[in-house]
């Protein structure tokens, strides 16, 4: 008996509302975040991740205040996403209330940013970001901008370096498999958690319980996130870990 | 019990909010304070010393802003709780970046072997060690009072105290190895997990905190 594989809703907010899209496009209102967010506490979430995918540079700083209401609330960690450009954002993120800081495009653009933002709060308020789709068997390209931008940069190449760099965890995105609820791209998910000594969530395609066990025994996530299975109220938290403990799995129920 | 002021130890490392409300939410009536003076932190009641990143900074900061004193002192005499980082300080040596510590107590802070580690099932542990583990409670403590034997608390550490004196461990988690996720002596308990970010089970062990007189 010992650490317990972690189930992460993801909670994708623009401009103070929870949404969940398809593929990255085609938004739904599914609430308030800090509703949204204690709600899952009481399911027994093991921590939670807000992506801030607001368009409108003005509207931004609404995420500060749903951080900061959050984290006064619900004493589960909490990682925020969506965004991040600099060690700025970083810091008033993490001031506000967010115990890590997630970042996808500003690092592969700059990757000293995770360098000099893990040396200063520690590696364990850092998380790498990585949008990635299947580009030919075996191979995944990393994706920025929202999913938008291809880099021609390699998946499990690009994880490496995070590590190197200072990230405390991947959060990996198939981009093939997000929205799909197909489930989570399982040879994407075991390539980059083999290669790594760093935990890596799994995210992207989640419709049942089980692709959530899958991503933990195939996949060998260190931890599942899921948006739209909990949004939409098909399953708690609590169903989903007790599907996970039936198959074998170690979680905190 | 709660009246006097609990003074939380800002050294400028890392964001102590989430500490405070977790505290500010348990502490009824009590007043929390985030502070960097000396003496707030000799004045108060009881004292929670945190921390983030890594230790020789920690170290460097403490010593930065003059606390180190202070520290030491309340941790002779009043209920005094250090956190993840702030329990490794309490030792004598940290092998990340070879620094001293506080030396409250006797041992040294180790880093995972991570390239030795397995689970039950085989597969490599990661680190830094994320997530929700057991902590086994070693022996009573008015600390753990209501909190199930083996009870899971949120951790994030790739560092683990080594205490030489056994007689100080009061919690034990797995992960690889046995390690002491909680010490104590007399006023003082140090955990290595962060009861701010546990729930429902950290906040009644942070209450246990507010309400312990050693």
């Amino acid at each position: 008996m010992g650490l317990a594989k972690r189930v992460i809703p993801c909670l994708d907010v623009t401009a103070g509302r929870v949404v969940k899209g398809t593929n990255f496009i085609n938004l739904r209102d599914a609430g308030d975040p800090v509703e949204i967010a204690r709600r899952y506490d009481e399911q027994g979430a093991d921590e939670l991740v807000f992506l801030d995918i607001t368009a409108s540079s003005d509207r931004r700083d609404i995420i500060l205040h749903i951080v900061e209401a959050c984290a006064s609330q619900v004493f589960i960690p909490l990682t925020v996403g969506g965004g991040v450009r600099s060690a700025n954002d970083v810091r008033r993120l993490l001031n506000a209330g967010a115990d890590k800081v997630s970042m996808n495009t500003a690092a592969i653009n700059n990757p000293d940013l995770v360098a000099e933002t893990s040396a200063k709060v520690g590696n364990q308020c850092i998380v790498v970001a990585i949008d990635a789709k299947l580009t030919k068997p075996g191979r995944w390209t990393v994706y920025t901008h929202g999913g938008r931008t291809p880099t021609g940069i390699d998946a499990i190449e690009w994880a490496r370096k995070a590590q190197t760099l200072g990230a405390g965890e991947i959060l990996l995105t198939s981009m093939d498999c997000d929205g799909t609820r197909n489930g989570f791209d399982l040879k994407l998910t075991r390539a980059v958690s083999d290669a790594l000594d760093i935990p890596v969530i799994a995210s992207g395609g989640v419709g049942s319980l089980e692709h959530l066990a899958e991503g933990v025994i195939e996949g060998r996530a260190d931890a599942v996130l899921a948006a739209s299975i909990f949004h939409l109220g098909e399953y708690t938290v609590g169903q989903a870990k007790t599907h996970m403990q039936r198959r074998g799995i170690e979680v905190r129920l | 019990m709660a009246s006097g002021v609990i003074a939380v130890v800002d050294y400028g490392m890392g964001n102590l909010r989430s500490v405070q409300q977790a505290l500010a939410r348990v502490a009824k009536g009590g007043d929390v304070v985030v502070t960097s003076k000396a003496s707030v932190i000799s004045r108060a009641e009881r004292v929670v010393f945190p921390g983030q990143g890594a230790m020789p900074d920690c170290m460097r900061e403490l010593d930065a802003r003059g606390l180190r004193d202070a520290v030491l002192e309340a941790a002779k005499n009043k209920p005094f709780l250090g956190i993840c980082i702030g329990q490794q300080m309490l030792f004598e040596y940290s092998e990340e970046g070879g620094v001293p510590g506080l030396g409250i107590f006797p041992g040294r802070v180790r880093r995972f072997p991570v390239e030795k580690m397995r689970g039950g099932d085989g597969v490599r542990l990661k680190v830094p060690h994320m997530g929700w583990n057991r902590v086994v409670q070693a022996r009573l403590h008015p600390l753990w009072n209501g909190i199930d034997d083996g009870a899971r608390f949120y951790f994030v550490h790739s560092y683990y105290a080594d205490p030489a004196d056994f007689s100080t461990v009061a919690g034990v988690t797995d992960y690889g190895l046995p390690f002491p996720s909680a010490t104590a002596r007399d006023n003082i308990f140090a955990i290595q997990c962060h009861p701010e970010k546990s729930a429902q089970t950290g906040l009644a062990f942070l209450s246990n905190f507010i309400c312990w007189s050693p």
